[in-house]
């Protein structure tokens, strides 16, 4: 009975993902399909839709891995900018082409590294046509999933010392790590790896999936359609662990440790189990978000991001997936979007300047809402449940009443 | 079954239990009872692993199990009932009890089956958060959650803590019931009576010492135990 069910919920959810997918290949597509006059402005490539499309997809699968590891497991970890890092990192430096790395490592003279996956699969599939696409698509595939094995490697080991604190002592200990990174990351000695302080590019970003014809006009835009594609599997992949028996023994780990243990739950290891796949999809989240902004640089990790990303899965509730997912694009949208005019001084038509609108009171209005958050809806947007559970509950209320 | 030889465990220099020495038969129903401080629950923590003995052996079965991690000796087959109950008070009644079986990976309709046959007010609660249970049904979802894991010995640490009376005697009930079912039952009381009342084998356990040892109805009839523990 409930097997079944739970295969009926996985149906729908799968059902769910695919007309997502299939909304936003649609809504990026009307600009392509559409005589460019009849296209509104809100839908054209440039639009601040697509970015915070993009970016929200990206920062949701951040926040649902940030979210396993402070929600599920209650292991409250500030590290997450430093394997974004890491990630982004990995991608990139295994990404650019060996052609293109004398002119992005020109002050060290040349990369150290003179091997990228788009090589790689460029020599095996070819490097034009529908070769080329296999190629780009594959290597940018290999380095993902590489740049997360590298995070949740570092988790691993900086686990092994660090999983012993508990909550305050353990966010600081993750914090200090993420700063540690982002200095080395910079040190001028590791240069010909991590071109120092400067950014690494030219390697295959969101546009690059954009099918295009001859002359180079955009046949089909897939630009938006691939951070959601990633995002969506990873998160598919969190939520089954979720909902496996590990899962049940990282809520039991948060609810009570001693319980937990005295039921046979090895402590360490599914900490450092929790730990290290949270890190795997924060670092595979770094590295969309270099492809993202386009290029990789140590200084744009800092703690405010870890923050923000906090911030989401505060608002979105704690321990609820779905609940980060649209608190995330909620908070996307209104720093990118929707609240922008807030940073803008504004002069009335009829000669009134509005008090307040000025450059950084955007972030004013953040934290009174974070503080309003805080207070008075403590478990966010979702509290611990999910979206299946609200229309589940429902129907039960519908049933009582009967 | 269970034998535990010369067990000396100490927190931090202070010797908490200074070289006990008992045995729990199989199929009996076994207490320990003293004071608060005499070591009764360090003890059981001890034999479940989440405390490192000094020195002693403990042994199951005539294998030694002396210092194995607490998930080793789950599934050897001692659970423990921590003190207070710890359910996981934002799962459900079904999740805690999943949890209880974490470490085994067959079937669990029949043993959902058993606990739920054991205590029928969790069938009815099995989606409530644990959290929302009364004291009474959250001792019966941590009785009920130690033996999804299907174990030969279930140790229980003081089970009757902060119930009303009518509750402990319907727990110390399903205690002698689960007994009968084949389960050996080590318990740590500080309600001696019920306690005495209850088990095939007693243990009077004082400053980290066993001074006294008998059959429970024995125990019950002894001048120094009726002094010390029962109040007349």
């Amino acid at each position: 009975m409930t097997q079944q069910k739970n295969k009926k919920g996985a149906v729908l959810a799968l059902l769910g993902c695919l007309l997502l997918l299939a909304a936003v290949v649609l809504l990026e597509n009307v600009s392509v399909f559409l005589p460019p006059e009849s296209v509104p402005n809100v839908l054209k490539p440039t639009s601040q839709l697509f970015a915070v499309l993009k970016k929200g997809a990206v920062y949701s699968l951040a926040a649902v891995s940030m979210n396993l590891l402070n929600g599920f497991t209650g292991l409250f970890s500030l590290g997450q900018a430093g394997f974004m890092l890491l990630g982004a990192y990995t991608y990139a430096i295994l990404s650019v082409p060996v052609a293109e790395r004398a002119a992005v490592y020109y002050l060290y003279g040349g990369s150290a590294v003179n091997f990228s996956f788009q090589d790689l699969f460029g020599s095996l599939f070819g490097t034009e046509g529908v070769g080329g696409a296999v190629s780009m698509g594959l290597g940018v595939m290999a380095a993902m999933v590489l740049a997360g094995c590298v995070a949740a490697a570092f988790a691993y080991l900086i686990g092994l010392p660090v999983l012993r604190l508990k909550s305050d002592y353990l966010a600081i200990a993750t914090l200090g790590f993420a700063e540690i990174i982002k200095a080395v990351f910079q040190w001028q000695a590791l240069g010909p790896v991590t071109n120092g302080a400067n950014m690494i590019k030219s390697f295959p970003t969101f546009s690059s999936f954009n099918i295009t014809g001859a002359g180079g006009k955009v046949i089909l835009r897939l630009s938006t359609f691939f951070p959601f594609l990633v995002a969506i599997l990873c998160i598919a992949v969190i939520c089954m662990l979720i909902n496996s028996s590990y899962g049940r023994a990282f809520k039991a780990i948060r609810e009570d440790e001693i319980a937990a243990e005295a039921m046979g739950i090895n402590l360490a290891k599914h900490k450092m189990l929790s730990f290290c796949t949270s890190a795997f999809f924060a670092g595979v989240s770094g590295a969309l978000f270099a492809m993202f902004v386009t290029n990789a640089q140590a200084k744009v990790y800092t703690t405010t991001m870890t923050y923000e990303i906090l911030l989401i899965v505060v608002i979105g509730g704690i321990g609820s997936i779905s609940g980060s997912c649209i608190a995330t694009f909620l908070y996307v949208a209104c720093s990118e979007w929707w609240l922008r005019f807030l940073d803008n001084e504004t002069v009335l038509a009829s000669g009134v300047k509005l008090p307040f609108l000025r450059s950084g009171f955007r972030m004013v209005v953040f934290s009174v809402v974070i503080m309003i958050v805080v207070l008075f809806f403590r478990r966010g947007i979702m509290g611990d449940k999910e979206l299946p559970d609200l229309f589940r509950r429902r129907k039960t209320r519908k049933e009582a009443a009967q | 079954m269970l034998k535990i030889d010369e067990l000396k465990v100490s927190y931090g220099g202070i010797e908490a239990v200074k070289g006990i020495t008992f045995e729990v038969p199989e199929r009996q129903i076994v207490t320990l009872i003293g004071a608060n401080g005499a070591g009764k629950s360090t003890t059981l923590r001890t034999i479940a692993g989440l405390v490192k003995p000094a020195s002693g052996r403990i042994h199951l079965q005539g294998e030694d199990i002396t210092g194995l991690s607490p998930d080793k000796i789950v599934s050897k087959g001692i659970t423990l009932v921590p003190e207070g109950r710890r359910v996981f008070p934002d799962l459900t009644v079904l999740e805690n009890l999943k949890i209880g079986a974490y470490l085994r990976s067959d079937n669990l309709e029949d043993d959902l089956k058993w606990v739920y046959d054991l205590f029928p007010r969790l069938q009815e609660r099995s989606w409530q958060a644990a959290g929302t249970l009364s004291g009474g049904e959250q001792q019966m979802l941590a009785v009920g959650r130690a033996l999804m894991s299907r174990p030969k010995i279930i140790m229980m640490d003081e089970p009757s803590l902060g119930l009303a009376p009518l509750v402990v005697k319907g727990i110390f009930e399903i205690i002698r019931e689960i007994n009968k079912q084949g389960v050996t039952v080590l318990l740590i009381e500080q309600n001696a009576n019920m306690a005495l009342h209850t088990a095939d084998l007693g243990y009077v356990l004082e400053t980290g010492k066993i001074t006294l040892t008998g059959p429970g109805r024995e125990l019950l009839a002894n001048e120094d135990v009726k002094k010390a523990y029962l109040g007349s």
